[in-house]
């Protein structure tokens, strides 16, 4: 009895954790994780849209609730990028709140219930095409989202540093700095160690960003699936209802967190490359 | 040995591993926070009018503390629920 419930936990969870995937060709590379991109591009277009209309539909006197709440948001990016970027906000800030925005909504995807779209395709095709019909609906939780949003912030990065040092003063400062030396000989013993740590210190940031943004969001979910099969299987209703509450009211606060956190690095980072050594 | 007990060594030595990286990921995790937490708290007794800015930059800092720990907490749970050595010895 114990390994049928086992079973049908694991089988559960597996199901739940398994992508969407169309092949637009052949091997790995080319499995693309369709679930991903399309809540990712709903949630994009929805953001774009809402604030799109909002801007038009502006007024200079009292605004209404709904211009309040997105100047609310717009203030907030603003000043968090006034904070930290001492120069030409016209890009930053935009970049920022897309960031910031998208990333809020693909991460509050978490909070729909899991078997909501399960329960959706069984009404549609019937059981057993809901058995074999796999959907995850937060893009965030698919490592090939975030580490995307990280290498686009990645490629920002290394063009404004060659936007404010110039292309020969960025490859000679991957040689150069931190350590600086003034004999020819000692100049050229530490350019490998300086090659290493700016290396280092460059892959670090793209990859910390995507993980960290990964990890939070697939460990949440996961604990969400992990609550949902022991309700089914083991606790019963009621107190799985109440524990997924509370889950999902801690979430709450861990999904604005990691939205933030994503948009103030990113800022961070644009901002230290722009500076010089 | 039979192939119940490969299966039974992997899955053995693979909650030992995810127990091992929650366990020391928390300890890391949980004395930094309360490092953090506590000058935070120090300092929004000595200067209570900076409790504002500091407490957006507190919260900065949880969230990144928190990064590794929870990179390690879906390694851990990835390897829990499917996990690819198994699956490498199930094949053959």
């Amino acid at each position: 009895m114990s390994t049928e419930a086992s079973g049908g936990l694991t089988e559960y969870i597996t199901h739940h954790l398994t992508h969407n995937v169309v092949q637009a060709g052949d091997g790995g590379f080319w499995s693309v994780n369709i679930d991903s991109i399309i809540v990712s591009a709903v949630t994009g277009l929805l953001f774009v849209l809402w604030f799109a209309l909002k801007a038009r539909k502006a007024t200079a006197g009292v605004p209404s609730k709904g211009q309040a709440f997105v100047e609310l948001v717009i203030e907030f990016v603003d000043g968090q990028v006034k904070d930290v970027f001492h120069g030409d906000r016209r890009f930053i800030a935009p970049l920022a709140l897309t960031i910031f925005m998208w990333v809020f909504l693909m991460n509050a995807m978490d909070l729909l219930p899991i078997d909501l779209i399960g329960r959706a395709a069984a009404l549609v095709g019937g059981e057993e095409f809901a058995h074999h019909f796999y959907f995850r609906a937060v893009p965030t939780a698919d490592v090939n989202t975030t580490f995307a949003m990280s290498i686009v912030v990645f490629f920002l990065i290394i063009f404004y540093s060659i936007k404010a040092k110039g292309g020969g003063g960025f490859t000679k400062e991957l040689f150069t700095a931190p350590f600086h030396a003034d004999g020819t000989g000692a100049k050229i013993a530490l350019a490998i160690p300086n090659f290493f740590l700016n290396l280092v210190e460059y892959l670090s940031k793209p990859v910390s960003l995507a993980m960290r943004l990964f990890g939070n969001m697939y460990a949440g979910e996961l604990v969400f699936m992990l609550i949902s099969g022991l309700m089914i299987t083991a606790i019963g209703f009621v107190p799985g209802v109440l524990i997924n509450a509370g889950w999902a009211i801690f979430h709450i606060l861990i999904i604005g967190l990691q939205a933030f956190i994503f948009m103030v690095l990113t800022v961070v980072y644009i901002s230290m490359a722009h500076e010089h050594h | 040995m039979d192939l119940n007990q490969f299966i039974a060594l992997v899955q053995a030595y693979t909650a030992l591993g995810v127990g091992i990286i929650i366990g020391l990921g928390a300890i890391g995790a949980c004395i930094g926070i309360g490092i953090m937490g506590s000058k935070f708290l120090e300092s929004a007794a000595r200067q209570p009018e900076l409790v504002p800015m500091l407490q957006g930059r507190m919260f900065l800092l949880a969230g990144l503390i928190d990064a590794a720990f929870l990179i390690g907490v879906a390694i851990a749970m990835f390897f829990a629920f499917a996990n690819p050595l198994l699956s490498k010895i199930v094949a053959h």
